[in-house]
């Protein structure tokens, strides 16, 4: 069975129009003064659902996130969780708990009385609170840490504090708000792995906002891509990648080449494009742009092949010169001006150690690609 | 080469500044000898001076106290003089129950009017904290501004406020709310409400600049802990302000018990207190001796409980606060 990228996902509710929504957001719109932080937004996020909300800063993503948290009302519109309409419950009635970007935990308390604050504020008993904090603490690996203060502990324990603090309550959903974002780059690929694990093992609906692309992607079972308050595409992440629906999102994740071009030609097996400068494209997949209508042709780097010689089978092969070559050792990326005058982006995975015939600056290059390589955009 | 430039620079910087950073250490030091220098002459010398006269004996002269330690008898006489000093003064102020009370009615007054300034600073402080950031310059300025004007003449305003015919009293009886003037001026109130409004700055800026500094998503986050706001402001807010909490009463609290304007001004003849005792032994009895002494006292009963507080303080802070 052919699907887009690597991974199959058996955990598909929103392909099951019998699912059943966990939280919607029903036409939200959230303005503070004049700005729009939220416009007129929908979403359906499902139970056990890792979800993401990924974009730049000020998209509105941490806003949506907090409107679910109950810190903002929505202007317009409504919150479903779980068939409950959200509007007027105060945040701490509301059975969803946050993990805050600065992680926010209590200065004057150790890590034992931050994860057993929320539970004391439940008024669970004296002995239950002592059991489930020893279970949380033995969740993140914290054990012996449990009575020391949160400024006698390194960024990433801090972390993990503050992701036991917010599950401990057992809540419908976990927001995370930038969850990795003041570790650094090995801890957080590390923690990436971990969150995942955790939210299998607990079987909560996790909702992220995050900035970072590959933190969605390794994540996420869906992304929403979001800009000024409106998403653009909710999908699985290899579905972002490789089928983006608009030109935003196929540059906001990846890399990405955009030929500008016209249909010349659709049938429905094959379209024809022409490019702006005269190169001819053919592809099987037109999306839903119309003959002669005017397109994007989007394309991802490593789709492409790069070779001295016109490749002999090759649907697709444009002639140029190496503009650039960058060797980063698992790969090598490759800039080539073509003769009309456009840049490409390619680049290949060195699987082997011995190149057969190796590029060099200012050496005439040949690109190619299949007709399934790309994506044909038309907006 | 950007590399080796970097690395090399500092070894040439430190071969041709070591003068220079002689110079620097020079510098420091001065940094630190001064404010040091300034406690020896104008707070340890002083003090040094007003204990001795406490050890010494009223005398009609000038200046009005026996021993007078100098060395116009020579060396032998200093030590003569020297060997008069005794403990006597001391010895009366502990036969004199007057003093007793008036350290005691200080402390008390002081330590109410503390707890008054805090009850009334802190909503100030927590509005001042919490209101947006571009008002906040505007709103600092508002609670420094009563100092451009002298202390002494804000609390002579406060008795046109306060007499039976003053402002307050007018105010509410053309209101209708009381028929006979309220008395005010002369009790104990009026010195609560002059050192409460007199101190007011010095309780709300030190809470103010601890409650600024407290980052606003711990409230959120108990709040998303299942904790409703009031209860949030008493587990997170209120232990977090503690810092300026204690600066703040420590500011009202310790010229509070030697204040001798408000008294004198707004509580009238009969309130008791120390810092009026003082004046009263000073400059109407001139006993230079006797309230040299009650000084000395003073300084002890403020000082030695504040370095206990701090001494805690600094223990707790040591086994990780």
């Amino acid at each position: 069975m052919k699907s887009l990228g690597s991974i199959r996902r058996d955990f598909a509710p929103w392909n099951d129009p019998n699912a059943k929504p966990y939280i919607q957001f029903d036409k939200v719109t959230k303005k503070f003064g004049e700005f729009t932080a939220v416009n007129n937004l929908s979403l359906t996020i499902f139970e056990r659902e890792f979800f993401a909300l990924l974009g730049a800063s000020g998209c509105g993503k941490s806003t949506l996130l907090r409107m679910l948290a109950g810190f903002e009302e929505p202007s317009a519109g409504r919150i479903l969780l779980d068939g409950q309409d959200l509007r007027g419950i105060p945040p701490y009635k509301r059975p969803v708990n946050m993990m805050f970007q600065s992680y926010a935990l209590f200065p004057h308390m150790t890590v034992e009385k931050n994860i057993a604050f929320g539970l004391k504020q439940e008024g669970m008993p004296g002995a239950d609170i002592a059991r489930r904090v020893a279970e949380m603490l033995k969740l993140v690996k914290l054990e012996q840490f449990a009575k020391r203060k949160p400024h006698q502990l390194s960024g990433g324990q801090r972390q993990r504090v503050a992701l036991a603090r917010s599950v401990a309550k057992r809540p419908k959903v976990l927001l995370l708000d930038e969850p990795l974002g003041a570790l650094d780059k090995k801890l957080r690929e590390e923690t990436q792995f971990e969150l995942m694990d955790l939210q299998q093992e607990l079987g909560l609906t996790f909702v992220v906002v995050t900035h970072d692309q590959e933190e969605a992607m390794t994540m996420a079972d869906r992304i929403a891509i979001m800009d000024k308050g409106e998403v653009m595409q909710v999908a699985t992440p290899a579905e972002v990648y490789e089928a983006p629906t608009s030109r935003f999102v196929a540059h906001f994740v990846g890399n990405v080449n955009l030929f500008e071009g016209k249909v010349a030609e659709r049938s429905a097996s094959t379209t024809r494009i022409t490019g702006m400068t005269g190169a001819q494209i053919v592809v099987d997949n037109g999306g839903d742009a119309a003959n002669g209508a005017e397109i994007v042709f989007a394309i991802r780097p490593e789709k492409i092949k790069v070779s001295s010689k016109k490749p002999a089978d090759a649907v697709n092969a444009l002639e140029g010169e190496v503009y650039d070559v960058a060797y980063l050792g698992d790969m090598t990326v490759y800039h080539i001006r073509l003769d009309d005058g456009q840049m490409v982006r390619a680049s290949a995975l060195n699987a082997s150690r011995v190149t057969e015939d190796p590029l060099t600056w200012n050496d005439r290059a040949w690109v190619s690609f299949r007709p399934d390589a790309g994506v044909v955009l038309t907006r | 080469m950007a590399n080796i430039a970097a690395t090399a620079a500092p070894s040439t910087d430190t071969a041709a500044t070591l003068p220079t950073r002689l110079a620097k250490g020079f510098v420091d030091r001065l940094v630190i000898i001064v404010p040091y220098l300034w406690l020896l002459f104008f707070f340890l010398v002083p003090f040094i001076i007003v204990f001795k006269i406490s050890l010494s004996q009223t005398a009609i002269a000038m200046p009005p106290y026996t021993p007078v330690l100098d060395f116009t008898d020579g060396i032998s006489g200093f030590f003569t003089g020297f060997r008069e000093l005794n403990f006597d003064n001391y010895t009366w102020l502990t036969q004199d129950a007057l003093y007793f009370n008036a350290y005691v009615t200080s402390l008390i007054i002081a330590g109410i009017s503390t707890i008054l300034t805090l009850i009334v600073g802190y909503p100030i402080a927590y509005g001042m904290a919490r209101a947006p950031a571009t008002i906040r310059p505007t709103l600092l300025m508002l609670v420094i501004l009563p100092f451009w004007t002298s202390f002494l003449i804000r609390v002579y305003a406060w008795i046109g406020i306060l007499k039976p015919e003053g402002l307050l009293n007018q105010l509410l009886m053309s209101l209708h709310v009381i028929s006979q003037p309220l008395v005010i001026l002369n009790t104990y109130t009026a010195i609560f409400i002059g050192i409460v409004y007199s101190y007011l700055p010095f309780m709300v800026l030190p809470l103010y600049s601890s409650l600024e500094k407290m980052d606003y998503s711990l409230v959120e986050a108990a709040q998303d802990l299942g904790c409703p706001q009031t209860s949030a402001f008493w587990k997170i807010t209120f232990p977090l302000s503690l810092p300026g909490v204690v600066a703040g009463c420590l500011l009202v609290f310790i010229p509070a018990v030697g204040e001798f304007v408000i008294p004198d001004l707004l509580g009238g003849s009969q309130t008791l207190m120390i810092g009026k005792t003082l004046w009263n032994e000073f400059f109407s009895n001139r006993d230079w001796p006797v309230s040299s002494a009650v000084a000395v006292i003073l300084l002890l009963v403020l000082t030695i409980p504040i370095m206990f507080f701090q001494q805690a303080q600094a223990r707790a802070q040591e086994q990780g606060k």
